[in-house]
């Protein structure tokens, strides 16, 4: 499988971040300054950063590279004023057509972990590196210790509109774990439900668990996690219990693998905004 | 003395139990209090009014906001009355045009809604609320609900209610 260069950079991001629900794990973030919003072509700016805290950037910056921002009518377009500092990058977006953006990552490949003839886990590709699928061979010794290769998707993503809601943007890509809304996600308000579902490689994803986590975790003693399993068509509701901007973190797995790995693993992250009444 | 048929109802049943005097406007006159606010920077609120039924399908009745401003910056913040732009503001036909003035200053303003205009004619009868969002920049948020039936029973009037902080008296008068 060929992956392409920008892919590569997440796949290493995901190397780097990982993708637990441990509370003090390491998330990855892209919260948008605002994600409705009025008048002739508003502009939308966007920190994208991983961190422990909500949505706190203190650890290290999500990339540029990779980077993708679909329209609303599913046309690639690109940010602007892009900067990557210590903490986080932060880009803007100017919202010239009315409707939904989505604004993201998407990346697979390849991951493999095995122990040395020392004992040593190893792992590639080693964090913070990339890799190629078609190095596995080469880079990965076959008949290792506790040898586990993984068919690895990842996707992170967030949404903005402009005007009225739209929804040509969810058209799955059947790649990877992918939200599709029954609820739309800009369209999120405290006490109601929202109901979404989750496909992976284009079929409902059954199982996915969902972690939502409310930001400004700084300023509270309690994570308040909300977990959430999908139900056997994909669909998964949620009732959001306050206004604010809410980070969700899903993992999927089966073993419907191609060899040379023997699970697929799929994460997907995504930010959601709940407005007061 | 001609009879008038009034939403179904003779006009002298609306004299006798609204006792108004002006029953042959066939309107309603919602009267918005804006409150004077102690504060260092003011700025006149956006307001929005409209008619909700229970399925929050909502038919516009009023908008004040800052439409002088240049290159449209008024409209930035529309999105900011939150309720109204869920439901009315955001779509892509704006049924708000030519029922919008600029914003207004603390005192008590009143709107009329002509109850023959075309597009409240065709208001299935039920149960509705008038809906009226204030937003203010640098200031606070507030939406008053005043539940009403459709088509206006004069009996029901006047109407009142009082916003908390953002919104001061509200009261309808049907004519």
């Amino acid at each position: 499988m060929k992956i392409s260069r920008p892919f590569k950079v997440l796949i290493s991001m995901g190397m780097l971040v990982g993708l637990s629900f441990n509370a003090s794990a390491h998330r990855a973030w892209i919260v948008p300054s605002s994600t409705n919003l009025s008048g002739d072509a508003p502009w939308v700016t966007f920190d994208a950063a991983v961190s422990n805290s909500l949505f706190v950037p203190e650890h290290v910056p999500l990339r540029v590279k990779g980077l993708m921002v679909k329209d609303p009518n599913g046309n690639l377009v690109d940010v602007e004023n892009a900067h990557t500092g210590k903490y986080r990058t932060t880009f803007d977006l100017n919202l010239v057509t009315e409707g939904t953006y989505k604004i993201g990552y998407a990346s697979g490949g390849l991951r493999a972990s095995w122990k040395d003839k020392e004992g040593n886990r190893k792992r590639w590709p080693g964090r913070g590196q990339t890799a190629n699928d078609a190095d596995f061979a080469t880079a990965v010794p076959k008949n290792a210790d506790e040898l586990q290769v993984s068919q690895s998707y990842r996707t992170l993503e967030t949404f903005v509109t402009a005007g009225e809601p739209s929804n040509k943007v969810f058209k799955p890509t059947n790649s990877g774990l992918e939200l599709v809304p029954v609820t739309h996600p800009n369209d999120l308000f405290v006490g109601e439900t929202a109901k979404f579902q989750f496909l992976f490689q284009g079929k409902p994803a059954v199982g996915v668990k969902l972690a939502f986590v409310k930001g400004n975790t700084r300023y509270r003693n309690e994570q308040n996690q909300i977990d959430l399993v999908t139900d056997k068509k994909g669909y998964v509701n949620v009732t959001w219990p306050e206004a604010g901007m809410y980070l969700l973190e899903a993992e999927f797995e089966d073993d419907l693998a191609q060899a040379p790995a023997t699970k697929r693993t799929a994460s997907y992250g995504a930010t959601f905004s709940v407005l007061p009444e | 003395m001609k009879f008038k048929t009034f939403l179904g109802l003779p006009l002298v049943y609306c004299l006798v139990f609204g006792g108004f005097s002006y029953a042959a406007d066939n309107s309603l006159s919602v009267e918005v209090e804006i409150p004077r606010m102690n504060v260092a920077e003011y700025h006149k609120p956006y307001v929005a009014v409209w008619l909700e039924d229970s399925n929050r399908k909502a038919t516009q009745v009023a908008l004040w906001y800052d439409l002088d401003m240049k290159d449209n910056e008024g409209k930035k913040w529309l999105k900011d009355i939150r309720q109204w732009w869920r439901r009315v503001g955001r779509k892509s036909e704006q049924p708000f045009d030519g029922l919008t003035s600029a914003t207004k200053g603390p005192g008590k303003h009143t709107l009329s809604i002509d109850l023959d205009a075309k597009h409240l004619a065709s208001i299935p009868s039920g149960d509705y609320q008038l809906r009226i969002e204030a937003s203010r920049e640098v200031g606070g948020k507030e939406v008053i609900n005043i539940p009403f039936s459709w088509p206006p029973k004069a009996s029901d009037y006047p109407i009142s209610a009082k916003g908390s902080s953002e919104l001061g008296r509200v009261s309808i008068q049907l004519n």
